[in-house]
């Protein structure tokens, strides 16, 4: 395993060199030490690699992910994993704002906590917070999935396009335009999936679905209140 | 209608747009959204002169004395700045409010005289990476269609904070306009109506925007020049916050600044125009001695080389252009007045180009209104605009005696109004009169 203290090295030389790693390496698992709070840590990969980080990072770590598992021992500033286009990032603690904002694929697990705006705009990409998530998580989501097996705050799903999200806990408050919706079958089984993906152990039949009432979809006079 | 009789007397306070205006909210129940740009008259570029050659200035010979035009961007900190041949660049324009043959054309006029084009809301097109030689990828708070690949294939970035159109506000494309096409490209159902966010979701203020800014860098190797965009409002400290929060270029765009669909009243009254938001804009960066190391495009109403020489008298690096760029393509042709009279409009006003029914196929998503728009065609048309307004840029600073379009300065201008001389900061013609300045 490659070793990479941030304590002893630049930023700028570790994210070149994951980025310059030939499609076939073999230096498939790296190690960062030190992360110090630091923020962009391991953005833009785009190979098959485990990029473990032991210890907290700043803003946007593993931005725009490709193809890459990026694991992180510790919390996550604002933004982690945005953007994200595939692979799998993992965080064991909690994670600031706007985590996994706009991804379009891929699956971000937080293992603790996510604060707000939890999957913001997401459109296509998959989260799973162990924990609770904030206000204003999944504002405007267009697509993809969001699974909480804590508590929800205000305004969850606000503007919902086509994302769905799954809680087992508390909903504090729906925002405009976000609705309960039945359980089927077809839901259950993906959930089942998710969890089972994200290693969490839980039922799918303690969680209830939200989504989107598509009475927002066009602009109309008569639904002001909401707008 | 009939012609009004002469004694009718005309009142500017509910003159016949406005009386209509009434007439229409209170027939709909909803406000007037259209595109362009606004409509009102404000002090602008034609309100100043350039002082040209006399006993102590020499001017250069035209056809004949070298007049350079080029200009380089993004030399603060990307490996890799790009250099545009003339000072006029085409805005961003996103693919969903014109069809994709007009994005193609902007390509193939922009790269015929060695200049930039820009994608806009709505992400890159194919059509558009092949034909643009030089090509900005906006990054915006929707987001739609962003990538790293995308990101990677770009010469440069432009993270958007706002538009003068619209200061403030998101964008919308209505349903009609939601082809499968654009709808996949967005990760939307087809056919409803859209709107992009007004801020970004992961980040907010200057702080953040510098962490942005350097996220954006590591994922492309700090290659590519990183270019900021504002609507004009309070430009002195946003050109000042952008600078801090590690922008290469700045790109200012004035109230008069054209959209695909907006709001009318957010158009006409929200914003400053472009001739004091330059002013401001240049003052923030020679304040922080990064006038010229960080470069500034303005844009917003720009529509002649005349635009263009007096912009970079006062400090802009270069020009870009939305509005002027979709008309020298073919929109509000003559030619399609039948056309647009059966739309209730006329060739020369038409503006619901949110509504997907340009006859000219620019701004539109109808496949077959579409195809009327050949793309060789109007790239060559905007090639041919974009050398006339080269051309005139270096009549005029050729006339001042300067044998790059960037030595122009503020001193080669007067102002024709007492409100530009203000705005701009320079002369009020015939006096040394500016007001503001010097404790009046
Ligand atoms: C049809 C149309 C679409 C536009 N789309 C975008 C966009 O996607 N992103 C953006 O930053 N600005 C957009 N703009 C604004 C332009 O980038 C530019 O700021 C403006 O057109 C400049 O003013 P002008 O039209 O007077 O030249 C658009 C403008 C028009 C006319």
């Amino acid at each position: 395993m490659a070793v990479f203290d941030l304590a002893q090295q630049p930023l700028r030389e570790l994210n070149r060199t994951l980025h310059d790693l030939p499609e076939e390496t073999n230096e498939t698992h790296w190690k960062v030490t030190n992360p110090m709070g630091l923020h962009n840590i391991a953005v833009g990969l785009d190979r098959p690699i485990t990029v473990e980080i032991d210890g907290h990072v700043g803003y946007y770590c593993a931005g725009m992910n490709q193809q890459a598992e990026v694991l992180v021992n510790g919390n996550c500033g604002q933004g982690v994993a945005e953007n994200m286009m595939s692979g799998r990032v993992v965080v064991r603690g909690n994670a600031s704002q706007s985590a996994g904002a706009t991804a379009h694929g891929g699956l971000l697990v937080i293992e603790g906590d996510a604060a707000a705006r939890c999957g913001i705009s997401l459109k296509g990409g998959d989260i799973v917070v162990k924990g609770s998530v904030g206000h204003m998580s999944a504002f405007m989501a267009q697509a993809g999935r969001i699974v909480v097996c804590g508590d929800a705050g205000e305004y969850l799903g606000d503007s919902l396009y086509e994302a769905r999200i799954y809680v087992r806990g508390k909903v504090s408050q729906l925002g405009a335009d976000c609705v309960e919706k039945e359980m089927e079958a077809a839901h259950l089984e993906e959930l089942r999936d998710l969890l089972s993906a994200a290693g969490v152990e839980a039922d799918p039949a303690d969680f209830r679905r939200y989504g989107s009432a598509r009475n927002l979809y066009h602009f109309n006079v008569d639904k002001m209140d909401s707008y | 209608m009939k012609p009004v009789p002469p004694h009718l007397r005309r009142s500017s306070t509910f003159p016949p747009e406005v009386v209509a205006e009434i007439q229409r909210a209170a027939g709909t129940s909803i406000y007037d959204i259209r595109g362009g740009g606004a409509k009102r008259r404000i002090p602008d570029f034609d309100d100043l002169l350039f002082l040209g050659a006399s006993m102590s200035r020499y001017p250069l010979e035209g056809y004949r004395e070298a007049c350079d035009t080029t200009v380089q961007l993004g030399t603060r900190f990307a490996n890799k700045p790009i250099e545009i041949k003339i000072p006029v660049t085409i805005a961003g324009m996103s693919f969903g409010a014109l069809s994709a043959n007009a994005k193609e054309g902007l390509g193939r006029g922009a790269s015929e005289v060695g200049t930039s084009t820009t994608t806009g809301d709505g992400g890159m097109t194919p059509e558009e990476r092949g034909q643009s030689k030089i090509l900005v990828y906006q990054y915006l708070p929707s987001r739609y269609g962003m990538n790293p690949n995308d990101l990677r294939k770009a010469d440069a970035i432009e993270i958007v904070v706002g538009q003068g159109a619209k200061p403030g506000g998101g964008g919308m494309l209505l349903g009609q306009k939601i082809s499968e096409r654009v709808a996949d490209m967005r990760t939307l159902p087809e056919g409803i109506d859209q709107r992009s966010a007004c801020r970004h979701p992961d980040w907010t203020g200057p702080d953040d925007l510098a962490i942005k800014i350097q996220e954006l860098r590591e994922i492309t190797d700090w290659e590519k020049p990183i270019y900021v965009k504002v609507g004009a409002t309070r430009t002195y400290y946003d050109t000042a916050l952008a600078v801090k929060a590690g922008a290469d270029v700045i790109v200012v765009d004035g109230m008069q600044g054209g959209t695909a669909a907006t709001q009318d009243v957010f158009i006409e009254h929200v914003g400053i125009p472009t001739l004091p938001a330059v002013r401001l804009a240049v003052e923030a960066l020679q304040e922080l001695d990064m006038h010229r190391k960080v470069q500034l495009i303005v844009s917003g109403g720009i529509k002649n080389g005349a635009d263009v020489a007096k912009a970079l008298a006062l400090g802009a690096d270069a020009a870009s252009i939305g509005t002027a760029a979709m008309i020298a393509m073919g929109d509000n042709a003559p030619e399609l007045d039948e056309e647009y009279r059966a739309l209730g409009t006329a060739a020369g006003y038409y503006d619901d180009w949110h509504e997907g029914r340009d006859p000219a196929g620019i701004s539109t998503q109808d496949p077959e209104l579409e195809q009327r728009l050949d793309p060789v065609v109007a790239g060559h048309r905007l090639a041919n605009y974009l050398r006339v307004m080269t051309l005139e840029c270096q009549t005029l600073a050729r006339a001042c005696g300067k044998s790059h379009v960037h030595n122009l300065e503020p001193e080669d201008l007067v102002a024709l109004t007492v409100e530009a001389s203000a705005m701009a900061k320079v002369p009020l013609a015939g006096t040394s009169w500016i007001p503001g300045a010097g404790g009046y």
